[in-house]
């Protein structure tokens, strides 16, 4: 029994808000040097130094934050239904607030993939927006996300918000490949004979350097702002507790 | 062994009755609010109304937007009543004793939702010849409009009861229920305007009617364990 109980340890320790906002303490200063370093230097390698393309010019260089907002904005939805899932399963709170921060970090991305597609495509097709198969997809993520934002804020009590929210996450996730597949089944059906998006996919490595760190540094930024989200929820939820008080007095006094 | 098959079977009796006691007694309600049960027929003999003042009374323009316009509306009025599938019950308390009864809440959830399909998706899909008529939709895609309907309502019911269940405990979820349960009716109204335009076009219109199958059947299985889950908290 007592085997048993060291080997969980680590796992429940998880499960505790004080234990996550001091170890995610230690760890910002690391994360916030990661993702000014990564970013910068993707910033810089992709937006000065790769080479221009040889049909869009300049403008192809949105690529390095279209793509990566595009990534992250998928996996966050499933990052989201994971803690959600997680929390309604094991009851952690812990969890509850991870996925809570999840859903603006991610709303905010989805976002940012089509406002950056809609000014990339204007100089590259002629125009900010098409009934294309993947921006579709996107739009619908997006308003998926925004269906967990409403619902989380719409109870009074903090504990039905997240439990509802965790199992509409849940719901989504599950109707995320019926709606991409429906979706690219759609635009096949409707496809408009003027431009291709999924064309000139092969990118030359001078390009796909800078994206590669781009990426990453978006990933850092990711679990940066999850961190920051969290740690801002915690204080708010505790803010009962001892040690929350503990840390508002220590804080003001210096 | 025998014990347990007994056991077994008495509890499938008892899932079976529940079900039947809950599409009857759910029936029976909407019976007897008949103003509440007609209101979505209504709404979407009066939207139809709208597309020829809006669009052009044109026989030719309108048998074109004819099948998207239909499922549309259908699409709807089903928001429309959707979330009268547990707001009463909850009122009234009678949610609360089904959640502290002793059985599954499971299989009565999924008589609730066949019982709101019979009252709303059923005569929907009854009434949309008569809308298509009206619509001038070419006549080969009547049987398709009909399939697709039935099928598709039921989907609607299910997902829906998914979205009432969610926010019953909210009292103003009305406004909050269409933003969580559009996005899941995206597919869905994908393959049902495809089937009928197919239909429309002489196509083969099976294809997406299975696709729309497949999906109620999901539905079928998992929108009341995630109803059932979600009734469960908003009760505490």
């Amino acid at each position: 029994m007592a085997m048993g109980s060291t080997k969980w340890q680590w796992f429940y320790r998880l499960g505790s808000p004080r234990w996550f906002y001091e170890i995610s303490g230690r760890w910002l200063p690391w994360l916030v040097c990661a993702t000014i370093i990564l970013l910068g230097v993707g910033l810089f390698w992709g937006l000065a130094l790769a080479p221009p393309d040889a049909r869009q010019g300049h403008s192809f260089r949105i690529i390095y934050l279209h793509v990566p907002a595009s990534l992250l904005a998928l996996a966050g939805y499933y990052i989201m239904a994971v803690t959600g899932a997680v929390g309604l399963i094991w009851r952690i709170k812990m969890s509850f607030m991870l996925m809570k921060s999840a859903a603006p970090i991610g709303a905010a991305l989805t976002f940012m993939a089509l406002f950056t597609g809609a000014v990339w495509g204007k100089p590259s097709w002629g125009t900010y927006w098409v009934w294309d198969a993947r921006i579709t997809s996107m739009l619908i993520l997006l308003f998926l996300y925004l269906g967990v934002l409403a619902l989380q804020r719409a109870f009074t009590s903090v504990e039905a918000g997240y439990r509802a929210s965790a199992i509409l996450a849940l719901v989504g996730t599950v109707n995320i490949p019926i709606i991409y597949k429906s979706v690219d089944w759609w635009h096949t059906l409707h496809q408009p004979a003027t431009l291709k998006l999924t064309s000139a996919s092969s990118i030359h490595t001078d390009m796909l350097e800078p994206l590669v760190v781009m990426v990453c540094g978006f990933y850092v930024f990711y679990v940066l702002a999850l961190c920051l989200f969290t740690r801002s929820e915690i204080v708010q939820q505790e803010s009962a507790t001892a040690w929350v008080k503990a840390l508002a007095t220590s804080e003001s006094r210096t | 062994m025998i014990l347990k098959k007994i056991v077994f079977n008495v509890n499938g009796v008892a899932a079976v009755r529940g079900f039947s006691d809950y599409v009857k007694r759910d029936l029976q309600l909407a019976y007897r609010s008949l103003g509440d049960t007609v209101a979505p027929l209504i709404f979407f003999t009066m939207v139809c109304t709208l597309v020829p003042l809006g669009l052009s009374p044109d026989t030719q323009r309108l048998s074109e937007v004819a099948p998207s316009m239909l499922w549309i509306m259908a699409l709807l009025s089903t928001l429309l009543s959707i979330e009268r599938i547990f707001i009463h019950d909850y009122e009234d308390g009678s949610l609360e004793q089904l959640l502290i009864a002793p059985q599954l809440i499971e299989i009565p959830i999924l008589g609730k939702i066949v019982a709101h399909w019979l009252v709303t998706g059923l005569p929907l899909t009854l009434m949309s010849p008569l809308l298509g008529l009206m619509l001038s939709l070419p006549g080969s895609a009547y049987p398709a409009l009909l399939l697709s309907l039935a099928i598709g309502t039921a989907y609607l019911s299910a997902v829906g009861a998914v979205g009432a269940s969610l926010t019953v405990s909210l009292g103003r979820g009305g406004l909050l229920l269409p933003l969580l349960v559009v996005p899941l009716y995206m597919p869905i109204i994908i393959f049902g305007t495809a089937t009928v335009t197919f239909a429309v076009d002489a196509m083969q219109w099976l294809g997406p009617l299975a696709a729309m199958g497949a999906m109620l059947c999901a539905a079928i299985a998992l929108c009341p364990l995630a109803a059932a889950a979600a009734l469960r908290f908003s009760s505490i």
